[in-house]
């Protein structure tokens, strides 16, 4: 019988949009781009010219620090341009797709005598081990150290977040794979967090541990933070339930397959549904005839509260596996907010009337309202004046007023005493969520584990 | 609204960097932020943000406080004529009071946002929404007859060298409203005590012409129960009417506007605490330490006057429900961690009452107590934060 905890603190925020569970194809673009920023911290050296044929899985450059970790094409073609920025920075690399994807094939065969050192290798030559991130820090994980447990977690419970069971649904058997694969790399566990009654409490050669409870409850680090927290001097790995899929993939097939079904979420899209996108799809244009196109808005790779915010000409990032499209916002001026009794608005404090709507008797006898959402920060940045609103959505053994301070001030022995190393930037997004004040908490928790990795290290 | 915006639209730029108005920019955004929203996008991290803002908060508060300062100013006329024993009716009564306060909610206010709107230009910031509620505390704990120049020099050096040498809102050590009284406290202390200063006598604005009548003693309660030579002692008002808890609980008694009635402040408290504003924890944790302090003093304390003062008429008495439900749980200088907070206001409620029966000098402790607490949250926060470290350390360990 599998473990189960429960957790209290935490906030579902309930937005509109949530995908339908139906898969589509996407066609597929001409250009798809790797965008050497997307893996925090790697400082790419590169391998490839303009002009190069590549397969799907052909490395394009490896980083700096680490010359056996490779970072490689998603499809197979031609490089059509390297583009730098300034100080000769490589700010993406593009590919000109073959009609028809052609693979860059890896004979390796997981059997009970691989050892650890041998998945590592196969995983660093073929650009997987990218998605093998490590705590502390949230970065890729360095290759030579050695987890004591590995964490993967098979639900996201942000707000619209893609469901991993019905993804997966057909790939059970390559998640299985993924895990024999990636059990090699510890010498402890895998730990898998998942629902009751979800098809991964089937998942052998793990320890399944069951969670209940409000977002951010599926985010990995809360579930480390219950299992296994990270003191200082060790390490943990952590893998995304679908890039375990990918993974798994590669060793029951040879290739690098980086296509991702992805779910289009939030309440300016059309049809939310999911799609199979590979990794470097050009997405401005997936986009058109699928959104609203009256308003100003806002696209997002990731959950609205921690996803990353894309302009312009963008492609699909590697690690996501959700896309949302808000309303920016920046056009709609209300007036007296602070007066108001704003109806309309969400606010986890009691200040707004929404709070009525919130309470048991009010959706026992009409539902759940629906409340309106749009990126501004509805309001001023202030210091820090409130206390114990962050506690109230972070289920963690941490006190994360006190550690933001430490961030902020750069008190490097503070942090650690904290719990920095247990902490990654989306654990932190619903307390900038409901922060009074507006602060960038995501950003302070990312700059200083930056500044706390280069310190140590 | 659409005319509105246009309007600020078109003075937006002469306020912005190379505009003609360019040293008024925090006052004009002040006023923009202040007629709407903000529509600044987040630029990094979450997308979305919960609705609340540090505006609502702190209106919330001064909304809180309306009951009370309602109350305080009925009761500004009702002992005004009461004095000069003369009938008035209600409306009467309330228009005097509101008058005599008026001024000094003017001056708080002008004084204490003019130095905010300076500073925040200056340095380069919004203008902050803490004095907002400052502003309206001050003129609720100052006796009625303080001279107003006295609230402008106290307002004065309060915003500054408590709040603004700091840092502004947020990062303040002492509660700002009890700064100001503190100043006036040391600073006049003639005008700060006595039996003169708690009940206007005078006339305002020519309403209320009459000359006080021969029973008066304008003593507040806590007043006489300091000063009594006997151990037991009889709470009057101010023409020698017996007072009981109802009384204190009522509010119709001498004191500062704001404090007198324990019913308007819980109804204030109500406010804070639904809405999640204020902590229970803090609030609740004051009330304790002082009933249960004043319990102890009251069964074993010395033979005194003071010790004598039954628990329950010490919560309902002089400035400790006001203090409890407003001061003590400003969130800024209170303690931050969950489990300081009860430790936190249990020392505010007892501290209260050991200097309000121990200390002959001052009927009054809760201001004391505040600001001596503010003093030591910053450490009890040290002490709750130093356990979760060791437990981490622990943790560590044991494997």
């Amino acid at each position: 019988m599998a473990n189960l905890i429960k957790t209290k603190r935490g906030l579902d925020i309930q937005i509109n949009g949530k995908a339908k569970e139906v898969i589509s194809q996407v066609v597929p673009s001409e250009t798809y781009a790797v965008i050497p920023d997307d893996f925090h911290g790697i400082t790419p050296k590169l391998v490839v010219k303009e002009g190069d044929e590549v397969k799907a899985g052909s490395p394009l450059f490896h980083d700096k620090n680490f010359d056996t970790m490779n970072f490689v094409a998603p499809v197979s073609g031609k490089i059509l341009g390297v583009n730098r920025g300034e100080r000769r920075k490589v700010l993406s690399i593009t590919i000109q797709a073959d009609a028809k994807n052609s693979y860059e094939k890896f004979n390796f065969k997981l059997s009970n005598k691989t050892t650890g050192d041998e998945v590592k290798e196969v995983l660093l030559k073929s650009g997987l081990w990218a998605f093998i991130k490590q705590r502390p820090y949230d970065v890729i994980a360095n290759p030579q150290s050695s987890p004591k447990a590995i964490f993967i977690s098979t639900f996201d419970s942000a707000p619209l977040a893609p469901n991993y069971e019905f993804v997966l649904s057909k790939q059970m058997d390559v998640f299985q794979t993924g895990v024999d694969a990636l059990a090699k790399l510890t010498s402890g566990k895998v730990q898998l967090g998942v629902k009751a009654g979800s098809a991964f409490n089937s998942v052998k050669n793990a320890v399944i541990t069951q969670y209940e409870g409000p977002h951010p409850v599926g985010n990995v680090g809360v579930q480390i933070n219950h299992v296994d927290p990270v003191n200082k001097g060790e390490v943990v790995y952590t893998v995304n339930a679908q890039d375990v899929a990918i993974i798994g993939k590669f060793f029951s097939e040879g290739i690098v397959d980086l296509t991702r079904t992805v779910a289009l979420t939030g309440p300016e899209v059309l049809e939310p549904q999911y799609y199979q996108i590979i990794v470097g799809c050009q997405l401005d244009k997936f986009y058109a005839g699928k959104v609203n196109a009256n308003i100003p808005l806002r696209y997002i790779q990731g959950n609205v509260l921690s996803g990353k915010k894309s302009e312009g000409i963008f492609f699909l990032d590697p690690y996501t596996n959700q896309l949302s499209v808000i309303d920016e916002g920046s056009e709609t001026h209300e007036m007296f907010g602070w007066a108001k009794p704003r109806f309309n608005k969400f606010s986890a404090s009691h200040t707004l009337f929404t709070g009525i709507f919130e309470s048991k008797l009010y959706k026992s006898m009409f539902g759940q309202k629906e409340y309106k959402y749009d990126a501004r920060l509805m309001g001023g940045k202030r210091a820090i004046i409130m206390s114990g609103e962050y506690d109230k959505v972070l289920p963690m053994d941490i006190l994360p007023e006190f550690l933001f301070k430490a961030m902020i001030t750069g008190n490097i022995d503070k942090m650690e005493a904290l719990g920095a190393y247990e902490i990654a930037p989306e654990d932190v997004a619903l307390c900038e969520f409901v922060c009074t004040s507006k602060l960038p908490l995501q950003q302070i928790v990312r700059t200083a584990l930056d500044n706390l990795k280069k310190e140590l290290e | 609204m659409n005319a509105l915006r246009n309007i600020v639209d078109k003075l937006k730029p002469h306020f912005e960097e190379g505009g003609k108005f360019e040293k008024l920019h925090s006052v004009f955004d002040g006023f923009e932020t202040f007629l709407f929203v903000p529509n600044t996008t987040s630029k990094s991290g979450s997308h979305i943000h919960d609705a609340v803002d540090s505006k609502r908060t702190m209106i919330i508060v001064v909304l809180a406080l309306v009951p009370a300062l309602l109350f305080g100013m009925f009761n500004v006329g009702y002992q005004h004529y009461l004095a000069i024993g003369q009938q008035a009716g209600f409306w009467e009564t309330f228009f005097y009071g509101l008058l005599a306060v008026l001024p000094t909610i003017i001056v708080s206010y002008v004084v204490g946002l003019g130095i905010e709107f300076v500073i925040a230009q200056i340095k380069g910031h919004e203008i902050q929404e803490g004095f907002l509620v400052s502003g309206i505390l001050i003129p609720m704990i100052v006796p009625v007859d303080t001279p107003l120049w006295m609230v402008a020099v106290a307002t004065a050096f309060a915003v500054i060298f408590a709040k603004e040498v700091f840092g502004g809102t947020g990062m303040n050590i002492f509660n700002v409203a009890l700064v100001t009284r503190a100043f006036l406290f040391f600073a006049y202390p003639t005008f700060m005590s006595g039996d003169k200063v708690w009940v206007r006598t005078g006339t305002t604005f020519g309403l209320g012409n009459g000359s006080v009548v021969d029973a008066f003693a304008g003593a507040t309660p806590l007043g006489q129960v300091a000063t009594a030579t006997t151990p037991h002692v009889q709470i009057t008002g101010i023409l020698g009417q017996h007072f009981g808890f109802m009384d204190g609980f009522l509010g119709l008694i001498p004191g500062s506007v704001g404090e007198t009635s324990a019913l308007a402040i819980l109804i204030g408290a109500a406010i804070i605490l639904i809405t999640g504003v204020a902590s229970w924890k803090t609030m609740f944790s004051v009330f304790a330490g002082g009933a249960i302090l004043a319990l102890v003093f009251n069964l074993w304390g010395p033979d005194t006057a003071s010790a004598h003062f039954p628990w329950y008429d010490h919560l309902v008495y002089g400035g400790f429900a006001f203090g409890a439900v407003f001061m003590a749980t400003d969130p800024v200088t209170s303690a931050r961690t969950e489990t300081g907070k009860y430790i936190y206001g249990f020392l505010i409620g007892a501290m209260a009452i050991i200097i309000r029966v121990l200390n002959p000098g001052y009927p009054e402790g809760m201001m004391l107590a505040i600001l001596l607490m503010n003093i030591f949250a910053p450490l009890i926060d040290y002490y709750v934060v130093d356990a979760n470290i060791k437990r981490r350390m622990k943790r560590a360990i044991k494997k």
